[in-house]
């Protein structure tokens, strides 16, 4: 009886891809919106919050944003009940290092052990791989800021600043235009974070209750994780209309002189 | 019956290294097997374990350890530090502890860490793990903790740690009823592991 799933979802097509994965993929071009950056002193990830219905009970705090440990945190693009699943394995993963080791686990294998999970239901079980796309941002003492993603494929890759989800193909050429290596603070990160972000929503205006943003700081030898208040991103989102008001009228200007 | 508590391990820490000494006798009940044998095992590049206990389990326990450190470093390119290595290894002897085959085996794990400097810890059978100073396993430990309590002071240098390692092994030959007569001795620090001269009868004069 499981041999009738069991052929579908893990073999290869004949031109040697794996549709599934694909699929999965397409999926997550769909969904909302996740970008993260890495800056001098810090790393923040933004996400664009999707369920703003107003019958919703405000019962999470973040819907798209997770903490994985004292140093980690991730934000997830694609199936929400997927993304439920993976986060709590990373925790588990997470957990089980510190048991073992006494210490906080080093980015990188909190990533890559998962990614080998999610390489697992590409190729056997007959089960269809996760649709959800995670970015994470961490510190360790090996490496320092580190800012990750990872697909449905089960690959991952270290990136200074990345996008998944809904346009996240514009939001990367945007970042790959605007981002300077080594030159961007926190600070600037966060604004241009909101620049991005406004992009990659369409027509849509940005409001505090559309974009959700964490960071990761390190202060005193601890990792200090903070998701922004809403007055707070109100602040950045009314900055950046600031400047682009500015720069329109700049323009305007321009062609007098 | 279990000679563990006639083997002897001792371990001090300096300013920037850590030494570990241990006997090298193997007895089968009332016969001595071998009198040069290794009981300290270097895990890593910096981290060195000096174990005793029932034959067979030291080195089983010993090499699993070993070889669990070395993987950790070929998959993820850099070493365990020694806390982390400790914390690993208690965690084993814990497990393995309420399992129907415990490792009867008593530990001192030294090692040097870039942040935090060299690390002395002690452990036994019954996983406990702590951080110390100096300590020292078996009945040979027991009449050498009060020399060490007497003789050991913050930054110690190598020479000061050895000479502290040389009375406590010639009290264990004065007083201690069981005939140890060589001990092996290993120094760590931000150069690695290393062997320095045995301690023998000759070498106390």
């Amino acid at each position: 009886m499981a041999r009738r799933y069991d052929t579908r979802t893990t073999i290869f097509s004949p031109e040697g891809r794996l549709y599934q994965v694909e699929y999965a993929m397409e999926a997550i071009s769909h969904a909302g919106t996740s970008l993260g950056i890495l800056a001098t002193d810090g790393i923040l990830l933004a996400a664009e919050r999707r369920n703003t219905n107003k019958l919703l009970d405000e019962v999470f705090f973040s819907e798209k944003i997770y903490k994985l440990n004292d140093d980690m945190v991730c934000s997830v693009a694609g199936i929400t009940s997927d993304a439920n699943v993976l986060t709590n394995e990373l925790r588990l993963i997470a957990q089980r290092y510190l048991l073992q080791y006494g210490e906080s686990i080093p980015c990188e294998q909190l990533v890559s052990w998962l990614c080998d999970v999610k390489q697992a239901y590409t190729q056997y079980g007959g089960k269809r791989p996760f649709g959800v796309s995670i970015l994470y941002m961490g510190w360790d003492k090996h490496y320092g800021y580190q800012l990750y993603q990872s697909d449905p494929s089960g690959n991952y890759g270290g990136w200074k600043a990345t996008c998944i989800g809904n346009n996240s193909a514009a939001a990367v050429s945007s970042l790959k235009q605007e981002y300077k290596e080594n030159e961007t603070t926190l600070a600037e990160a966060q604004a241009l974070a909101i620049k991005v972000l406004s992009k990659t929503l369409d027509m849509t205006k940005l409001t505090p209750e559309k974009v959700e943003m964490a960071t990761l700081t390190r202060k005193n030898d601890k990792t200090v994780i903070r998701i922004l208040t809403s007055t707070e991103v109100e602040k950045l989102i009314a900055n950046f209309e600031k400047s682009e008001a500015e720069a329109e009228a700049a323009k305007k200007q321009a062609p007098k002189s | 019956m279990s000679n563990i508590q006639l083997q002897c391990l001792l371990g001090i820490q300096g300013k920037d290294f850590v030494m570990i000494a241990a006997d090298q006798t193997n007895s089968h009940s009332i016969m001595v097997m071998k009198d040069d044998e290794d009981k300290i095992y270097k895990i890593s590049d910096k981290l060195a374990m000096g174990i005793i206990g029932d034959s067979g389990d030291t080195n089983q326990f010993a090499e699993y350890i070993a070889k669990n450190i070395q993987l950790y470093k070929m998959r993820n390119s850099y070493e365990l530090g020694p806390s982390a290595a400790a914390n690993f290894t208690r965690r084993n002897l814990a497990e393995y502890l309420r399992s129907s085959t415990p490792y009867f085996v008593n530990i001192l794990m030294g090692g040097y860490d870039k942040e935090n400097g060299p690390e002395l810890y002690f452990m036994d059978y019954l996983a406990s793990s702590i951080k110390v100073p100096f300590a020292a396993h078996g009945f040979g430990g027991f009449l050498s903790l009060s020399i060490m309590d007497r003789q050991y002071k913050k930054d110690l240098t190598e020479q000061e740690a050895y000479d502290i390692l040389k009375l406590c092994v010639q009290e264990v030959h004065r007083r201690l009823f069981v005939s140890l007569p060589n001990f092996q001795v290993t120094v760590v620090n931000k150069d690695g592991v290393r062997a320095l001269p045995v301690l023998n009868s000759k070498s106390l004069q």
